[in-house]
């Protein structure tokens, strides 16, 4: 089951369509349930429009895992933008930044198996999420 | 960039989301949706959402706010057709979405807005 | 190994030969292959090709590598399919055992006198038979156990009726221990049967759950939270007196989440909700 690993550029706002529907067709033929499926999309949405407005724009990674008998979906998103200063903070549901909305981090991490985030100030950030199919 | 339309019927508008929604696209449906409410003095705005496989934070939020512009505009607003799975994932994704009012379908909806524009 | 390389001349010297002696030795036992036949052929073909090629870049163990992925995969699909359709494991790794004695033959003959050679011709050449049967039956339990997956959540969307009680109420008695997955396919199958019915209210009965941990009584309280989302409204009844005390003690919040003790008493209330009566008839009319 080897299929390459899918770049995706993460420009305008209306880039995170072509994401949610990449990521919909790996989720689908990893075999995930329409629950599980939703669940991803919808954190990949959450990171994507994160990356395009307030990381100045940044590529999105798709990848499929393989573990014992589970499949796993990996999208790995970064940008070069600002970066987050208090990622804990950041986590925190209804957290703001100026002039924008909440970051969605804190609801994306709890749709996935696994969160990990990377981010510097002034650097850029990165956040991997990964779903396994149950 | 096309725009997504909006229906006019009786004393309701309705409007059915049926494509991807991206940031300047909710903003469009806000803005022509106000634009709407006022010129067909609407009692009531009906979403289908019927369509849609994915709700994230972004739109939670937008429909909140189409909620609440609306009422200001005298206009109650009800969400229908929403599907299981997206329902699951914003629960999980702990979305509270306190002050849209949602029905199951668009007859449902349809309902609730004569009941509401009765009560006025 | 030096000079022990004639497989692949000899599985295309005698490709004929060999897959009419390999099908006659797969069709003898098990006898569920007699009715396959050409498509057994095409398959055996298929193999043998893929097989001789890969034998001709690297034939030594442990057979891995990019030379064996089309060979590897040959064998997957074939055992993948009678997994599908309910061979045995025996049946699908016979597949590659049987093809031993019509090649052992054939190298037999090749050698002739020379019994090092063939010795060490037929030590490689066993080994990789058998390393290719290994990987045939991996595959094919692997198979079965998505089969029986698949199966069992069939047979748990079957046993767990979602009813319906009146116009716009439905009720879902649960009944037996709770697991997470159960739970997850049950509350998903009331949700879309809620969309289905157009149902406004939903009642989850459990009075048949002996035990709720707080796995479960999250399930049944995401579900609630799901379906008002959508429109509609949960009861939950048939909370038993052990259940209440370990669903404070467990610190669950139910919040407004509308409890009933019997689903007698959550049908009366659901019915008052959806704006019906109950009357009774005076006698005579």
């Amino acid at each position: 089951m080897a299929r390459t690993p899918e770049w995706l550029e993460l420009r305008a706002p209306e880039d995170v369509v072509p994401l949610r529907r990449a990521v919909r067709r790996w989720a689908v033929e990893l075999g995930f349930g329409l629950v599980d499926q939703t669940k991803i999309v919808t954190a990949a949405s959450e990171l994507g429009r994160n990356a395009v407005l307030h990381g100045g724009g940044g590529r999105a990674l798709l990848e499929a895992l393989q573990e014992g008998g589970l499949r796993g979906l990996r999208l790995t998103v970064t940008d070069q933008g600002p970066g987050i200063a208090d990622v804990e903070l950041a986590m925190r549901d209804g957290y703001t930044t100026v002039g924008g909305l909440g970051l969605g981090l804190g609801g994306a991490r709890r749709l996935v198996s696994e969160f990990e985030i990377e981010s510097t100030p002034g650097k850029g950030t990165r956040v991997t999420i990964t779903r396994w199919s149950a | 960039m096309e725009r997504i339309p909006i229906l006019k019927m009786g004393e309701f508008l309705l409007v059915s989301i049926q494509v991807d929604m991206h940031d300047r696209l909710a903003l469009a449906l806000q803005e022509d949706l106000s634009d709407r409410i006022v010129e067909t003095h609407a009692r009531g705005v009906l979403i289908d959402i019927s369509s849609l496989e994915m709700v994230d934070s972004f739109m939670g939020r937008m429909l909140g706010n189409i909620a609440s512009i609306s009422r200001v505009l005298d206009a109650e607003t009800v969400v229908v057709g929403m599907q299981p799975s997206v329902a699951i994932t914003l629960v999980e994704l702990g979305l509270s979405m306190a002050g849209v009012r949602t029905a199951l379908n668009v007859e449902q909806g349809i309902s609730v807005l004569h009941d509401l524009a009765r009560r006025k | 190994m030096q000079g022990t390389n004639r497989l692949p001349e000899i599985l295309r010297k005698h490709e004929g030969e060999i897959l009419a002696e390999w099908r006659r030795q797969q069709v003898a036992p098990g006898g569920k292959e007699a009715t396959r036949d050409p498509e057994l052929h095409e398959q055996g073909r298929k193999f043998l090709a893929a097989l001789r090629e890969a034998a001709q870049e690297s034939y030594s163990p442990p057979f891995e590598g990019p030379h064996w992925d089309r060979t590897r995969e040959l064998l997957t699909q074939i055992s993948r399919e009678r997994a599908r359709v309910g061979d045995t494991a025996t049946g699908t790794a016979m597949f590659i055992f049987s093809l031993k004695l019509p090649v052992f033959a054939r190298l037999q003959e090749e050698y002739g006198g020379d019994a090092q050679g063939l010795a060490a011709e037929i030590s490689n050449a066993s080994l990789l038979l058998d390393h290719l049967g290994l990987h045939t039956v991996e595959v094919f339990v692997r198979s079965r156990e998505e089969v029986i997956a698949r199966q069992q959540e069939e047979m748990l969307e079957l046993s767990t009726p979602v009813v319906k009680l009146w116009d716009g109420i439905l009720a879902l008695p649960l009944i037996g221990t709770l697991d997470s997955a159960r739970t997850q396919v049950v509350m998903e199958t009331l949700l879309q049967q809620i969309v289905n019915t157009g149902a406004g209210i939903a009642i989850i009965d459990i009075t048949g759950v002996p035990t709720v941990d707080t796995l479960v009584a999250q399930h049944l309280l995401r579900t609630v939270a799901a379906a008002r989302l959508m429109g509609a409204d949960c009861i939950i009844s048939g909370i038993r007196p052990q259940t209440a005390q370990t669903i404070v003690h467990l610190g669950v919040e139910l919040g407004d989440v509308v409890t009933k003790a019997t689903l007698a008493d959550a049908f009366g209330l659901a019915l008052m909700k959806t704006g019906s009566m109950v009357v009774r008839r005076e006698r005579g009319e």
